[in-house]
């Protein structure tokens, strides 16, 4: 595929969103141009906007979607990465209040490693009820977010509330196990760590035998398993554990990055609109990355239109969801014209 | 009535009330899916008919016009979906997905827009229980199932009406056969897509009747986000209920008996944090996908899209 063409799809999917954004907003009466021009300006508007709204908000969308690339690339729907990355957020905090006395070269991969492991433990059970009960993952993976929403409701009024117990948040986690910031800006560690992390699934999908039986698995499951003599269930469990993992680590990244303690809603949505990162992406790595700076540049805009032009964030998910409508439909076209490439 | 049975009256009624936005939703969902269609969005049409029902109903005063509007929003965005998943032929999961999403974002800026300069919100008169004659007055089952609010007995209603429609008809014959074997049935002159939209649309505005009860016999509000995943539940419900009506007026039950069991346990003050109250929905959800999954055989076409 050339490059022209390789975007090509993004960017009308991006251009009509904030079209719909655009009209949907005049309908209703808002000043269109002032929150289309406050949604840029929060993106773009400065080097310390740049980095420090967009950059940081494109580190969690790039892990979680590397994540759910590499679940749906085995045709297991996971849906639940909010609830993941909330149980990763958890369980990186839990650790993170502990290490006051560790090197932060310990502190920090101890505490990215627990939100790993939080967000992958919370994919178990639906891993479990697939493959022993055939419960369909999309529908136990999505039900967990609601119960990952209230532990954390639990945990910050709970166990993990501040020691002052005034607020429904957790203390401020060591200092030995916050990312380091880049100067000037609010950018941390986190951000080298997503792009790294791109380039080495993008390897293990194009280079491994791992990532070539996910693809298999993921297109023909019958096939793979009666010719390729692969073990299916096997390899989608490996999948849907690696996505929570991803999820999970970006849970931790935003602990330790950004806000360094726990919150309730810590996550405005990154785990539905990384699945339009992945998707619109085409489940290519690379592409993730640029998908996701794409969609930090959004929700940092949006964030900039609720302060500048009174126009709700929530806005934004219109934009989020014509992206993935427009996604569908380009792979559903591309399916149609040439119905021997289904996969 | 002896004070004996008065708290488990209580508690069956409040189960009755909360069950019943997940029974439309569900009902809703019952005729998506017998026709072979996963609707995600039936997430998206619920929220939309809380804010159908809110809007409609402060501006008019009168609540059938917001249960109306509720059922025209929830169709609404039923046919959205409709459009991409069936007619573009995309993946359902992820068109319903995006369609309960924008449903988020398009009725978080409508309700903005339609409150701002009011710091009261959209506050509307709840519809009070309406006694049915005679029913009503039988002991333990008369408080429990008719001394209800009107879309309660309308739920029941539409099920009865779904049954007949799905096994004593031929439109319904139709559309069981679009859910099992679309080739067969297309290749019977059976118009497969244009029934799965009917299903579905018709499943849409189901699930907005199932959002404007939650806002009008509830809540009486609209609130962002207000269904907080009542759409996904209701698709378990359906799992759990078979795919038959009749199973889901009893899966509806049980889910708003789980729901309404941390009011008597909040009523008893026992010291178990709430928070694990408002999972109980959820995670029972999951213990009955369980119980039922694998035993129990969906539409065979279910969620596959129809070429």
């Amino acid at each position: 595929m050339s490059v022209l063409s390789r975007f090509r799809a993004p960017l009308v999917a991006a251009v009509l969103g904030l079209t719909v954004l655009a009209l949907g907003l005049s309908a209703l009466g808002y000043d269109a141009p002032a929150a289309l021009a406050a949604l840029g300006r929060g993106a773009f508007g400065s080097w310390y906007a740049f980095t420090s709204a967009t950059l940081v908000r494109a580190v969690p969308l790039i892990v979680i979607g590397l994540g759910i690339a590499i679940s749906f690339r085995a045709g297991a729907l996971n849906i639940g990465a909010e609830g993941q990355f909330s149980a990763g957020a958890m369980a990186a905090t839990a650790v993170g209040l502990f290490v006051g006395r560790w090197s932060g070269l310990v502190a920090v991969p101890a505490v990215l490693l627990a939100g790993a492991i939080g967000g992958a433990t919370w994919v178990v059970v639906p891993v479990i009820l697939r493959r022993r009960y055939r419960v369909q993952e999309v529908i136990s993976t999505l039900l967990l977010n609601f119960v990952a929403d209230a532990l954390v409701s639990f945990m910050v009024q709970g166990p993990l509330q501040e020691s002052k117990r005034i607020y429904p948040q957790s203390d401020p986690i060591a200092i030995a196990a916050r990312l380091p910031l880049f100067p000037g800006t609010r950018l941390h560690l986190g951000f080298p760590l997503a792009v790294a992390l791109a380039g080495f699934v993008a390897i293990v999908f194009s280079r491994t035998i791992w990532g070539f039986r996910l693809k298999a698995v993921g297109a023909a499951p019958r096939a793979a398993e009666v010719s390729g003599r692969m073990d299916v269930a096997r390899t989608t469990t490996q999948a849907l554990l690696w996505s929570g993992a991803f999820a999970g680590l970006a849970g931790a990244l935003e602990v330790t990055g950004v806000t360094y303690a726990l919150f309730l809603n810590l996550s405005p949505g990154y785990g539905f609109t990384a699945i339009a990162v992945a998707l619109i992406a085409r489940l290519d790595p690379v592409g993730i990355l640029f998908a996701g700076l794409g969609f930090g540049a959004l929700e940092a805009g949006a964030a900039g239109m609720q302060r500048d032009a009174g126009v709700p964030a929530v806005a934004v998910s219109v934009v989020q969801a014509t992206i993935i409508v427009v996604a569908l439909l380009a792979v559903a076209r591309a399916r149609l014209a040439r119905p021997e490439a289904a996969a | 009535m002896s004070g004996g049975v008065a708290p488990l009256v209580g508690f069956l009624a409040a189960a009755v009330r909360i069950g019943t936005p997940l029974l439309w939703a569900a009902a809703g969902e019952v005729l998506a899916e017998r026709a072979g269609v996963i609707n995600l969005s039936v997430e998206g049409s619920m929220l939309a008919g809380c804010l159908g029902a809110a809007i409609g109903a402060y501006a008019t005063g009168n609540p059938w016009m917001g249960m109306a509007a509720g059922f025209a929003a929830g169709a609404i965005v039923a046919f959205g979906f409709a459009v991409v998943a069936i007619w573009a032929r995309t993946d359902q999961i992820i068109a319903g997905t995006a369609l309960t999403m924008a449903s988020v974002g398009v009725t978080g800026l409508i309700y903005r827009q339609a409150t701002s300069g009011r710091a009261a919100g959209l506050s509307v008169v709840t519809l009070e229980p309406s006694p049915l004659p005679g029913l009503g007055a039988i002991p333990f089952v008369g408080p429990v199932l008719f001394v209800q609010p009107v879309p309660t007995y309308l739920a029941g209603l539409a099920v009865v009406l779904i049954w007949l429609v799905l096994y004593r008809t031929t439109l319904g014959l139709k559309l069981r056969a679009a859910g099992e074997a679309a080739e067969a049935a297309r290749a019977q002159g059976v118009r497969v897509r244009l029934i799965q939209t009917g299903a579905v649309v018709v499943g849409g505005a189901l699930a907005g009747i199932g959002g404007a009860t939650l806002v009008l016999a509830q809540v009486g509000t609209f609130a962002e986000r207000m269904t907080a995943g009542r759409g996904f539940i209701a698709i378990a419900i359906v799992v759990l209920g078979r795919w038959h009506p009749a199973g889901i007026v009893l899966a509806a039950l049980a889910f708003g008996a789980a729901t309404a069991v941390q009011y008597v346990f909040q009523a008893m003050a026992l010291d178990v944090p709430y928070q694990f109250f408002l999972m109980l929905p959820y995670l029972l959800a999951l213990a009955a996908l369980t119980g039922v999954a694998g035993r129990v055989r969906a539409p065979s076409g279910l969620g596959r899209t129809v070429d």
